[in-house]
């Protein structure tokens, strides 16, 4: 038997169980040295939200691993130019680290520039060039003006901050391209949906739910992106802002140099993806445009739910530990595991700040457990405490709940997998249905004692949406009818968006029709 | 013809990755090690990323976490925390400290940071320090696989001891081979009657079976103990001839008069026949039974489909070592190599591929320090009918329409990446059926009748 796994002093603020006593959780902090944190660097914050620009140039100047490691990692996908899955990098060599790295830089960047003929091109600086010191900012002008390409530098050094800073970097480099052109902007309302990576082609499904509710889409940053279309995205009236914190100081940068006002929204769960739909149709002010919205939201419910009751018959009572990069998302993943009867027992973040963290605390459960920043020997610690039978997060996550006989759902940007959306929703469904439910784990020696429980959810296909799939028709029924109860919810509010004002409205809206 | 990777001054989707990688790598391969960065955090989470995919198996890598202030002023501070921590939140049995690019350029004295930090901690009485290996990885030299030998090196340098000579102990520097390989490397040398010190051997640890319990590291890896006895071993056999530098053979041939048989990676029956033969000299019997009777039944099926395969052309890439040794057991079963390249650049893979025993089959074009996009191009001057290398061509086999058999690391799109076996005739066996069988596959395949038989 071997010892309990203890938590390190340096780190006991930033664990928290619900309800133990009052909420505190430090957060914020660079990771302390020697703990194994799931987080990445600057760098990687910059790349993550900068990648899906699919046809500008990434350069990665650096050593080669920070390039070879990021290669076609992501599952963003694109609807034309694939010239963003290539790995470029300055692969510096040791000459380059004593003499300085510009003039390979430059000379790297003119000929990819003359060889790929990019919309714009990104140089990512990363730890090295940091240290060594190369002015990109002079490099990139001199490539611009050699070669008409707009080439900006992102100063993603990796060590000077945390993966939030490279959110703030990517976010600076791109609005340096909004607002630089002068095309003539769409009739009617507009919008830019920020911070959806178009994992899986997710972008194109939340697209094609505003273009069904008349919104324009001017760009999407940066999911399935394009230069051009980011030159414009100042002529949208508002920018829809998924993610709590990669697209946010883009959203305030076009708030203050455009009076572009911004909405936050989630498309993750029932709950989250229908609020995102009527606050977008709720900001433009038109009956016609809330009509189509709810009815949209009330088809593409009525299609997922009997699906959704199925999973939720041989999930509930499930225990679900959810580790997520941004905050935002597992706020999502707590309410969409609620929608199928899981309990979320442990809940945290590599990058939340005190607001997020507020806010999760309030929508968990009591004796939930907190997390910041934290590491896998306290995952393993807890989930072993908790009895948690699901692990949600990415790759680095998995193997700690496979080793522990527990299941496992990737919710990561390097999934190929989409979970957005009302289909989104459903394949989450399954996601978690499919691991939690495989007979493997009563084999794990955690477990060897346990029976293997029936809880299938009988024969029937499981269906499983592919972004761009045309959706069912479906008979038209009220959301609020869709039974989902919420537990621990306002028992008034909608048991599937949870918005007392949507279905009321909606409910006088029927009076009025009928 | 020999060439220097390719005209363009960047590299486009490297087929090589950094040297700390392959340092974590083998440090994964020592009982109760944990493997430590010392730099920023990315690199550690990137590299930690990178291996869970390819062995599915947990790969924890502490960082000192470099800051801003580390950048500037220097990261003892950081070294010292960071082990401080670890030490008592993974209670490891050894440490592998590799340097990163960033701590290597900011000139970071390592070797003086961990004396010191011994010395502070001596008076300590609550914590004992294990050995703390450094080595040396700056990834602006060289590549993972340099990496890799490194902290081979680094390894055996601290641990390993003299002593009276052990006639019956054998050292084998296994080179970047699956836990499969290392499985099967250790079942020959015992059944010669030989004890076998296989440094690094991660086999268990990144092959391992689930958890009743979490652990802090996981189970396996050559014992320290075993490593101390490196020096009096009666000889080190190092697979894989390609590395240059320091290595652990080179050492301890040099601090306790080992003698280090430097062959190549056993793939072939040529190549296995080297490793084989060594082991019969140290141990002074025959190849054992069972192992001849593998090498038999290996030859039989070179007969049995030759002609399934003769004249066949291959793009072989990958660490230098398993190109050399691929090229080589290509030839030995009448599959020509058109191309060959690998990302390291140690100056020796065109010599070694000189080496080899072409027969019928013209050499190959080899390309040293190549990117995928290098042997893209170089592709378009060749007909091929399969490539082999790792998992990372798969994009230019899909852009040339022909299969790619998955050998070495990474193996990111297929399962049981760990479970491949390379070495020796069992290992030579297992991708020569795989090679014939993707051919008859894809003749198969394309054949308008779908006959049954072939
Ligand atoms: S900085 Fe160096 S060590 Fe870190 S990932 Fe990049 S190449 Fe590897
Ligand atoms: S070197 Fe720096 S930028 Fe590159 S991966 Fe490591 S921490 Fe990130």
């Amino acid at each position: 038997m071997r010892e309990a796994i203890d938590i390190l002093d340096a780190r006991r603020r930033q664990v928290h169980t619900k309800g133990s006593q009052p909420f505190q959780l430090d957060c914020e902090k660079h990771s302390v040295a020697g703990s194994v944190s799931q987080r990445a660097c600057v760098f990687c914050g910059s790349r993550v939200v900068l990648y899906p620009i699919t046809d500008a140039l990434h350069l990665v100047h650096g050593p080669i691993g920070c390039a070879a490691y990021t290669w076609d990692i992501r599952g963003a996908q694109s609807s034309g130019s694939q010239l963003h899955r290539m790995s470029f990098s300055t692969d510096l060599r040791e000459k380059d680290v004593i003499y300085g790295g510009e003039k390979k830089c430059e000379a790297a960047l003119i000929e990819l520039i003359g060889r790929y003929r990019p919309k714009a091109a990104f140089v990512y600086a990363t730890c090295i060039v940091g240290l060594i010191g190369d002015d990109l900012e002079a490099v990139c002008r001199r490539v611009t003006a050699q070669t008409g390409v707009e080439t900006i530098p992102v100063h993603s050094e990796g060590f000077a901050g945390s993966k939030k800073d490279g959110y703030t970097a990517a976010c600076a480099a791109l609005d340096r391209l909004v607002g630089t052109s002068e095309s003539p902007p769409p009739d009617g309302p507009s919008i830019n949906i920020l911070g959806d990576f178009n994992i899986a082609g997710e972008t194109w499904i939340i697209r094609d739910y505003y273009e069904r509710m008349g919104v324009n889409v001017i760009s999407t940053i940066t999911g399935d992106g394009r230069v051009d279309d980011i030159r414009r995205a100042h002529q949208a009236q508002l920018n829809v802002v998924q993610c709590s914190g990669s697209m946010k100081g883009l959203a305030r940068l076009m708030k203050q140099k455009y009076d572009i006002p911004f909405v936050h929204v989630s498309y993750f769960g029932l709950e989250d993806v229908s609020k995102a739909l009527y606050d977008v149709a709720e900001q433009f002010n038109d009956p016609a445009m809330m009509q189509r919205t709810t009815q949209l939201v009330r088809d593409e419910i009525s299609a997922v739910m009997p699906q959704l009751r199925r999973y939720r018959d041989a999930l509930q009572g499930k225990k679900a530990a959810v580790y997520t990069g941004g905050a935002f998302k597992a706020f999502s993943l707590v309410r969409s595991l609620r929608t199928l009867g899981v309990q979320t027992v442990i809940a945290g973040s590599q990058t939340g700040n005190p607001q997020d963290y507020q806010q999760l605390e309030s929508l968990c459960d009591d004796g939930t457990v907190l997390l910041d920043d934290t590491n896998p020997l306290e995952l393993a610690k807890f989930i072993d405490q908790t009895g948690a039978d699901l692990l949600i997060g990415g790759v680095k996550e998995r193997p700690i709940a496979y080793k522990l006989g527990v299941a496992f759902c990737d919710h990561n940007h390097e999934r190929k997998r989409c979970l957005a959306g009302y289909e989104g929703m459903v394949n989450f469904a399954n996601e978690v249905y499919s691991s939690v439910c495989s007979p493997v784990w009563s084999l794990s020696p955690r477990k060897r004692h346990a029976p293997p429980v029936k809880r299938s959810i009988g024969p029937g296909p499981l269906v499983t949406a592919d972004a761009g799939l045309p959706l069912n028709t479906k008979a038209p029924q009220c959301p609020t009818a869709a039974t989902v109860p919420s537990a621990g919810s306002d028992s008034h509010a909608c048991g599937v968006c949870q918005l007392k004002a949507h279905c009321s409205g909606l409910a006088a809206q029927e009076t009025e029709t009928a | 013809m020999t060439d220097q990777g390719s005209s363009f001054v960047a590299t486009r989707n490297a087929c090589k990755m950094c040297t700390p990688l392959g340092a974590c790598l083998a440090f994964s391969g020592v009982e109760g090690c944990l493997p430590f960065l010392h730099g920023s955090q990315g690199c550690s989470t990137y590299i930690r990323r990178y291996l869970i995919s390819h062995f599915r198996e947990p790969m924890d890598i502490a960082s000192s976490n470099f800051d801003e202030q580390s950048a500037i002023f220097g990261g003892q501070n950081n070294l010292s925390i960071g082990l401080r921590h670890v030490l008592e939140s993974y209670r490891p049995k050894a440490v592998g400290i590799a340097t990163t690019c960033l701590s290597e350029t900011i000139g970071d004295d390592v070797s003086m940071f961990l004396n010191e930090f011994r010395n502070e901690q001596a008076g300590n009485a609550d914590v004992s320090i294990p050995p703390l290996i450094h080595a040396s990885t700056p990834s602006y030299h060289g590549s993972h696989f340099d990496g890799y030998t490194e902290a081979v090196a680094a390894i055996v340098d601290t641990l390993a001891e003299g002593g009276k000579r052990q006639a019956d102990l054998v050292n084998i520097l296994p080179g970047i081979v699956s836990p499969a390989d290392l499985r099967h490397l250790r079942e020959i040398v015992s059944d010669f009657g030989l004890t076998p010190v296989l440094t690094p051997d991660y086999s268990e640890r990144l092959d391992g079976p689930p958890w009743q319990q979490y652990q802090r590291i996981p189970d396996g890896g050559t014992p320290i103990d075993m490593i101390r006895r490196c020096g009096t071993a009666a000889a080190s056999i190092q697979l894989g001839d390609t590395p240059t530098g320091r290595t652990a053979a080179g050492i301890l041939a040099d601090k306790f008069d080992v003698p280090a048989m430097v062959l190549p990676m056993p793939i072939g029956v040529r190549a296995s026949d080297q490793m084989f033969a060594a082991l019969e000299n140290i141990s002074g019997r025959p190849t054992p039974k069972q192992h001849a009777d593998e090498r038999g039944r290996l030859v039989d099926s070179y007969i049995d489909a030759h002609k399934y395969i003769f004249g066949k052309c291959a793009i072989v890439f990958g660490d230098e070592d398993f190109v050399v040794s691929t090229v080589g057991f290509l030839a030995e079963i009448g599959i020509q190599t058109v191309l060959c390249g690998s990302g390291g650049q140690s100056g020796t893979l065109k010599a070694s591929i000189d080496q080899i025993e072409m027969g019928p089959s013209e050499p190959p074009r080899v390309i040293e320090g190549v990117d995928f996009e290098d042997l893209t191009e170089a592709a378009d001057d060749v007909h091929a009918d399969l490539m082999i290398g790792h998992s990372k061509g798969y994009k230019l086999a899909r852009q040339l329409g022909i299969p790619l058999v998955r050998i070495g690391l990474p193996v990111h799109d297929r399962f049981g990446a760990s479970r491949l076996l390379h070495v020796g005739y069992r290992g030579t066996q297992q991708l020569f059926d795989r090679i014939v069988n993707t051919l008859l596959e894809q003749r198969q395949d394309i054949s308008e009748m779908g006959y049954t038989y072939l």
